[in-house]
């Protein structure tokens, strides 16, 4: 009861977060505050006994914030402005309205909160430092029993860094490169 | 290079000072994270993570003349890419005792760093990756922004 009251407080944390993130007019004041999502995400997984995802998360949230506030500091213009479309509001308005309706029937269905449906979890508890010898149960799931989604995973992440690569460096190899770094500081005073 | 633009570069002697010690500890700490990911929370995404964030800290506070003396982005890639290789060719070694990702090393006593076959030499893999790969990203990304921002103002003039 303690822990759902918790993950209550930290949602709404990070409901008023976004809401702020969308509604403010300031580039940087928005990063800052879609970043409460992912911290209010990281100390709810740490109560729910998750520390694995907890470490994750909080290790992702921090690197994505520096790389977000350099992207957003090296533009100029930093402020959004200009009057808000109708349509594109009222059609959210209504998704929101359908997902509402079609998640409150959809949850009502399930199990309740720690009871999974699926029974093959019990096996990877009993089983996991006897069959995989890792005593940290998350790690015998992703590396030895379903290895095959940890591959997935890696190639997202390779083929995404390999598109990044390709789309970022727009112009030839190495001169230009060599070029780029010579007057490329991080904070060069100009 | 003058002295006075070594003045220039980076952040002030405060923060180069506290983040040249800082750097090697928190890779220090991300390499503890990824090899007892079998044996406590962590692994080798966020192991890896952590390291490119060093790498992230040095090149914020130094310049990235500095970053990239240590850490090329040319061996970046390459060794993203022999990170996934090495992750691929430890699940087609299974095959030598059977299955696709089969634990085909000897598992040694349970609570202790070689006790777990593979995922040990998987984490590995994983972090060299995530590290690298990480890494390179944030030097693409830094780099397009000031090209970007540069030829703004070019066109302003």
């Amino acid at each position: 009861m303690m822990v759902e009251t918790l993950c209550l407080v930290f949602l709404i944390f990070a409901i008023v977060g976004s809401l702020i993130a969308v509604e403010t007019k300031n580039l940087l004041s928005a990063v800052i505050s879609a970043g409460v999502v992912g911290y209010g995400l990281s100390i709810m997984f740490l109560y729910l006994g998750a520390p694995d995802i907890a470490i994750t998360q909080v290790v992702v949230e921090v690197l994505a914030l520096v790389v977000l506030i350099r992207g957003t500091i090296a533009v100029d213009n930093i402020s959004i402005g200009g009057p808000r479309d109708t349509l594109p509001l009222f059609v959210a308005l209504v998704f929101f309205g359908v997902f509402v309706v079609l998640g409150v029937i959809a949850l009502g269905d399930m199990t309740g909160f720690g009871n999974p449906m699926m029974k093959v979890s019990e096996h990877y508890l009993l089983n996991s430092v006897k069959e995989t010898g890792s005593s940290n149960v998350v790690m015998g799931i992703l590396l030895d029993y379903r290895a095959y989604d940890t591959l997935g995973e890696a190639t997202v992440l390779l083929t995404s860094i390999l598109g990044a690569f390709v789309i970022l460096r727009r112009q030839g190899k190495k001169e230009i490169a060599e070029k780029d770094y010579e007057h490329v500081g991080i904070l060069e005073d100009e | 290079m003058s002295n006075k633009s070594k003045h220039q570069d980076g952040m002030s002697l405060i923060s180069k000072t506290i983040s040249s010690f800082m750097t090697a500890l928190i890779a220090l700490f991300g390499f503890y994270i990824a090899f007892y990911g079998h044996l406590t929370p962590g692994g080798g995404f966020a192991g890896g993570v952590i390291i490119a964030a060093a790498f992230i800290l040095l090149t914020l506070s130094h310049s990235k003349k500095v970053s990239l003396k240590k850490f090329p982005d040319i061996i970046a890639s390459l060794l993203d890419n022999f990170g996934a290789l090495s992750f691929v060719a430890l699940g087609l070694l299974g095959f030598l005792s059977g299955a696709f990702f089969m634990n085909f090393v000897q598992k040694g006593k349970a609570f202790t760093l070689l006790s777990s076959g593979t995922i040990l030499l998987a984490n590995i893999a994983i972090m060299i990756k995530v590290m690298a790969g990480l890494f390179a990203i944030f030097v693409g990304l830094s780099i397009f922004g000031r090209i970007v921002a540069e030829g703004e103002k070019g066109d302003m003039r």
